[in-house]
């Protein structure tokens, strides 16, 4: 039985905003959320219980597709913003001293000053066929004709590793702060190579950011809209685009509903998954 | 034919910068020794011992390493291993993984691997701790798992970088005694650096006083506490009572100082010494007698009260102060029972010999 008495009390008074805010602004719409893309809609007003909108997700190609390709380019983005951060999260860790870590850290914070629809529109500048780098290699020789950089994989690829990079730095830093000189000192001199040590100690140690990094920058990219949207253009197939046509074009709100739903599935489902696969715990990757 | 020493330096020399933290350093160390380092803290030990270790090259000299010069040669191929100042266990894996971890390295079968931790976790005795993780471990296990850790590559030498400092009193007291038997039964070189006199003196054969980059002097525990080459070794090594004073007269075996406080004292002397030379003599406090009443004869008596009587067992030391002069000297109370009346405002006489103090032109 739960007592609510003295301290025990105060301490669920306490709990409470966060426990109202988490309920009615995210708990509560996703239910509704559920609710919604459950019913299929038979006349003006008159609803009926149906999985309509999921059938109609694995039967048109275009759908999975979609939903199948951000899968795989999140977690391709979430494995390359990793791959850059590390060197960068350990030079600002362990190389950079005083003042130039706290200008490193702020060089990656700068981006976020500018809000990300202005940044992105930013990179379609330096980028279209009428842009800066097209003007330059044209002026340079390099090339006879105007080039067109946006509306690639690549470029989304690159503007989302962009706006990831942070949310993978912060969690990597702190982590390897924390991790004492010696022991890596210590595995080499116990006949460790470079590559060793960084595979059986840095790692290893580094684990819990590691996790929490790609978790925060999947998660992240999964849902985002703008970076694919203006740098992929009409082609880029980015899964919260159907969503978006779903409830604002076509005004369907129960198959958008059901795409949202879906879309929760899946991140959670591939989070649990990379959790398994690395041996670490949800509460631990928190932690850090 | 001589035996290769297991380690050889000659003339080491490194810099930061402006800042000369190893001033020439040449030493040797027979195999099977356990070798200390001893000195104040910056004084440049672990700069010393990173060169050792292969961490960091000397802007000059050379290091052999049984007989062998190891210039160029990365820590991961050294036959040497380290001890760090915070052991420098790894947390994410276990006793036996920590251990093991070396000889992983050098490709031996997972079955060798785990009959020699076994064995080697038995010679240190904690048989049985490979599943423990090392947070599960006290301070003085930790100490030796870091040991056996290094100890199971059977090295050429084990350095270790103030490892007891972390160590409480108690604890401090009894890894003395064990790692210097560990040394023994291992039969491993042991290069060990401390700032703390009284570690350096119980477990090591050799012991070399460092100060500014420099050895002052090498020699054993007991040619450094009883022949002191330079104030410094004669300061830092075991207690002494300072006095400053300058030489009158000299004969054969000693000399004859007045001092600032206007006694004449006969004392020996490092090296031969001109009259009216400014001296500092060194003076044991364990070296002094406390004369009550006998009228036994010595060459340098001082008449002084107790100011304080600091009882501690075995350690117990009286504050005199000069009847004549404001000096004060730290005199040991040997705990025979026999000067247990001693009250604090006594005058006693104290009583030495010339070989008892020794000094040194002041520098
Ligand atoms: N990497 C370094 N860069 C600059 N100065 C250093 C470096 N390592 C040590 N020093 C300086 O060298 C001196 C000796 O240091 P160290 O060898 O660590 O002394 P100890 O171990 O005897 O305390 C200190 O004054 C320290 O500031
Ligand atoms: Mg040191």
């Amino acid at each position: 039985m739960l007592k609510l008495t003295g301290k025990n009390l105060s301490f669920y008074l306490l709990l409470m905003p966060l426990l109202l805010t988490l309920g009615l602004l995210i708990v509560l719409p996703q239910l509704d959320m559920l609710g919604v893309s459950l019913r299929e809609r038979i006349s003006y007003g008159e609803y009926k219980f149906s999985f309509l909108h999921y059938t109609e997700f694995f039967t048109e190609p275009l759908y999975w597709n979609t939903f199948l390709r951000t899968a795989v380019m999140s977690i391709m983005a979430t494995l390359l913003t990793l791959l850059i951060a590390f060197p960068i999260a350990w030079y600002i860790a362990k190389v950079a001293q005083g003042k130039n870590k706290k200008l490193l850290f702020l060089a990656c914070l700068i981006p976020f000053w500018v809000s990300e629809l202005v940044r992105t529109y930013g990179w379609m500048i330096l980028l279209r066929e009428s842009g800066i780098i097209s003007g330059f290699l044209q002026w340079s020789g390099l090339s006879s004709g105007p080039v067109e950089l946006l509306y690639n994989d690549i470029t989304v690829m690159t503007g989302l590793i962009y706006a990831s990079m942070l949310f993978m730095v912060v969690p990597l830093v702190s982590t390897l702060e924390g991790m004492d000189d010696s022991l890596v000192e210590a595995a080499y001199d116990l006949g460790a190579s470079t590559f060793t040590v960084i595979r059986s100690i840095i790692l290893p140690y580094a684990m819990p950011g590691v996790i929490s990094g790609c978790i925060v920058v999947f998660m992240l990219t999964l849902g985002n809209y703008l970076t694919p949207t203006l740098l992929g253009g009409k082609h880029s197939l980015w899964f919260t685009e159907q969503i978006f046509t779903q409830f604002i074009t076509r005004f369907n709100w129960e198959q958008g509903a059901a795409f949202g739903v879906l879309l929760l599935t899946l991140s959670s489902l591939l989070v649990w998954t990379g959790l398994k696969l690395s041996g670490q715990s949800f509460k631990q990757a928190v932690a850090s | 034919m001589s035996v290769t020493p297991d380690l050889e330096c000659r003339g080491i020399n490194k810099s930061f910068g402006q800042f000369q933290a190893v001033n020439d350093v040449s030493f040797s160390i027979p195999a099977g020794s356990f070798f200390s380092i001893l000195g104040p803290s910056g004084c440049g030990k672990t700069s010393l011992l990173r060169m050792l270790a292969g961490f960091s090259e000397p802007d000059s000299g050379e290091i052999l390493i049984k007989g062998k010069s190891v210039k160029g040669i990365p820590p991961n191929k050294r036959p040497v291993n380290m001890v760090f100042q915070h052991l420098a266990l790894f947390p994410m894996m276990n006793v036996g993984d920590n251990i093991a971890y070396g000889l992983k390295r050098r490709k031996v079968s997972a079955q060798e691997q785990q009959r020699r931790v076994a064995d080697v976790l038995e010679r240190i005795g904690l048989p049985g701790i490979e599943k423990k993780s090392i947070d599960q471990l006290s301070g003085g296990q930790k100490q030796r798992v870091a040991i056996a850790r290094c100890l199971i590559l059977e090295p050429a030498l084990l350095l270790l970088d103030e490892p007891l400092g972390a160590l409480d009193l108690k604890l401090r007291e009894q890894m003395k005694i064990e790692l210097k038997t560990l040394q023994q039964t291992f039969g491993t070189t042991f290069v060990y650096i401390t700032h703390d006199q009284s570690e350096a003196m119980v477990m090591s054969d050799q012991v070399a006083v460092m100060n500014h980059g420099r050895f002052e002097q090498v020699g054993s525990p007991q040619t450094l506490y009883y022949q002191p080459e330079t104030p410094f070794v004669a300061g830092f090594v075991g207690n002494n009572n300072r006095l400053s004073g300058q030489v009158i007269k000299t004969a054969k075996d000693f000399i004859q100082v007045s001092t600032e406080s206007g006694h004449i004292f006969h004392t020996s002397s490092s090296s031969i010494l001109e009259t009216n030379t400014a001296v500092e003599m060194f003076l044991r406090p364990e070296a002094i007698h406390i004369d009550r009443d006998s009228d036994k004869s010595w060459q340098n008596t001082m008449k002084g009260r107790i100011d304080n009587i600091l009882f501690d067992g075995g350690n117990s030391q009286l504050l005199v102060r000069d009847t004549a002069s404001p000096t004060q000297m730290t005199v040991a109370l040997p705990q025979t029972g026999k000067y247990q009346k001693l009250r604090q405002g006594e005058i006693i006489k104290l009583g030495w010999n010339a070989e008892q103090s020794i000094a040194f032109k002041a520098g």
